[in-house]
């Protein structure tokens, strides 16, 4: 039996209407700021999108119309994508920033995989824990919140002029690969830690070596977060612009790069560029321009995703 | 060796422990424990939480030297060889005395290959089906799963995720299997399915058992190690101690002490 302030609680009228409506009320209203706030992102996000979109597929199609007569005329992506720059907005296309951007991505991932998921991995299975470790794991988590225009400054001394590698696409990668390096490094950590140590453990019973068990077993269970870590930072590597002006990049650029230590431009800094032009028809070179960027974004992540999946299907 | 409460029989030893103790840093889990644990025969361990018989079987293959700050006090020797000898090698050590946890703990891979690891970290590599087969038969999960071995291990029950688990120990072939209460995390069926298989390998192996289930120890094992725990003088730690080490039948009929009598007729604990 229960006490009987409990019974006169519990009594019908209560159980219907009262603290019911009450909490009703109260959780529809979060759901309704909730849907408020999704409804935001994803309004600024459709905007953006649409805005470049509108003004942009102008230049990367053959309905443009051309105001001034002239024999060469960009009006479609892979002309786009393979044109020098130019005086005339119409004719100017993004090849060289286009082929910038992608010998950047290549040295950065290069570099930044395995130096961050080896870093991590070390300092995650390895590593002692002592006051050493836990000074480079703050270190770590502040450094990814310098300003990426400090790390411009560090590739100029270090690389431009310290290695004599001068202002070339390399330094430029291996500036990219200091400002991402953090991320990555956490990221890769934080998959690895959400690894559970029960596999380490029967792992190590059968007589694996330490590090037999961490390569073979808990390395691959890792593998998604790592290369999440890894998307993340190239995601925020493709769209700098202030480190790379910083240590030397171009702003006008009418040559592709050839070799690693060529002097380059990039997509960002080409747009930047043509944005500060006052002629009005260069807004649209430019948004064809940040078109290309986000198509080449999306195709990374793609990859990413896919070989996410693949390492996800064995588990 | 000069122990208190163990029972000489003819068999062979498998290990001697003479005054082990573990601590962690400052503080001492478990100590004073004196037994031989006899060859092919199933010795388990039993005693309220917290009196140290995870961390007294986990000294028995080297594990406790995973964590920070354990320290192992007194001798422990298998087969007469010293087990925290600095030239011994936990590896080694690991490959010979097999574990299996409490809580099903398969790689998050194909059933296959739950087991051909084992195998390869151990240059075992040679009629690798031959070896995956003979495990599961002997850890009576092959007719189960013998048309589905590139199935991911997660997916089966429990039960058969702690047969795996045994599976992947014994294709190893060690000669000891520790079984830090293997049966709590399952279900009746499943556990009295373990508990027969247990009667089958111990043919084969040494098999020592960490348990909470009373029952279970006495109908399963031959040997049986009571555990308490005491309370320090200042009341705030408690040491785990070994009460009486005796044959199971002898021990759960006339014990030899009261506080053993107590335990096992539910009194505390």
């Amino acid at each position: 039996m229960l006490p009987e302030s409990t019974e006169k609680n519990m009594s019908n009228e209560t159980i219907i209407s009262g603290k019911k409506a009450e909490n009703a009320i109260k959780e529809s209203l979060f759901l309704f700021t909730l849907y408020i706030c999704v409804t935001i992102a994803i309004l600024t996000l459709m905007t953006l999108i649409y805005d470049v979109l509108s003004t942009g597929t102008t230049r990367l199609t053959s309905d443009y119309e051309v105001g001034l007569i002239t024999k060469i005329q960009i009006d479609n992506p892979v002309d786009f994508l393979t044109t020098l720059d130019s005086r005339y907005p119409d004719r100017a296309g993004i090849g060289p920033a286009f082929a910038g951007t992608v010998w950047l991505m290549i040295i950065v991932v290069s570099v930044t995989f395995p130096f961050g998921t080896g870093a991590a991995i070390y300092l995650q299975e390895f590593a002692p824990k002592n006051r050493l470790t836990r000074f480079i794991e703050l270190n770590l988590t502040n450094l990814a919140g310098v300003p990426s225009v400090i790390y411009g400054l560090l590739g100029l001394a270090v690389f431009v002029r310290l290695a004599g590698f001068g202002r070339s696409v390399l330094s430029g990668g291996l500036t990219l690969t200091l400002l991402i390096l953090p991320v990555v490094i956490v990221a890769s950590r934080e998959a690895l830690k959400a690894v559970p140590d029960t596999i380490r453990q029967g792992a190590l019973a059968l007589g694996a070596t330490k590090f037999q068990a961490v390569f073979r077993q808990v390395v691959p269970s890792a593998i998604p977060g790592m290369v999440t870590g890894m998307v993340l930072g190239l995601s925020r590597a493709i769209g700098e612009t202030a480190p790379l002006i910083f240590m030397g990049a171009l702003t006008y650029v009418n040559y592709f790069p050839d070799t690693p230590l060529s002097g380059f431009t990039a997509i960002p800094i080409q747009v930047y560029n043509w944005i500060g032009y006052p002629q009005a028809e260069w807004k649209e070179t430019a948004s064809a321009g940040i078109i290309l960027l986000l198509g080449l974004l999306l195709i990374m992540n793609s990859i990413a995703i896919f070989i996410r999946n693949r390492y996800e299907k064995d588990l | 060796m000069e122990t208190k409460e163990t029972v000489q029989v003819n068999n062979e030893s498998v290990f001697n422990v003479t005054d082990l103790s573990v601590s962690y840093g400052d503080f001492v889990a478990i100590k004073n424990v004196n037994m031989d644990i006899t060859k092919n025969k199933i010795t388990s361990f039993i005693g309220p939480s917290g009196c140290g018989k995870s961390t007294l079987i986990r000294t028995f293959n080297r594990m406790n030297d995973l964590i920070l700050g354990a320290k192992v006090n007194g001798t422990i020797t298998y087969q007469g060889v010293d087990l925290y000898d600095k030239m011994v090698d936990p590896v080694q050590v690991r490959r010979r005395i097999g574990m299996v946890f409490q809580k099903p703990n398969p790689f998050p891979k194909t059933i296959k290959e739950n087991i051909t690891f084992g195998l390869k970290v151990n240059n075992m590599t040679d009629n690798m089906d031959d070896r995956v087969e003979k495990a599961l038969t002997q850890a009576a999960l092959w007719d189960e799963v013998k048309d589905d071995l590139d199935k991911n291990a997660l997916e089966l029950s429990g039960g058969q995720q702690q047969r795996l688990c045994i599976a992947r120990t014994i294709a190893v072939e060690p000669d000891t299997i520790l079984m830090d209460e293997p049966c709590s995390a399952l279900d009746p069926v499943a556990t009295k399915k373990i508990e027969d298989l247990m009667q089958e390998l111990v043919k084969e192996f040494s098999i020592l058992i960490v348990t909470h289930n009373m029952q279970q120890a006495s109908r399963s094992s031959d040997y049986c190690a009571f555990f308490t725990t005491k309370t320090s003088d200042d009341g705030k730690r408690r040491t785990g101690e070994l009460v009486e080490f005796n044959e199971t039948s002898v021990m759960f009929t006339t014990p030899d002490q009261e506080l053993t009598e107590q335990y096992i007729s539910g009194r505390f604990g």
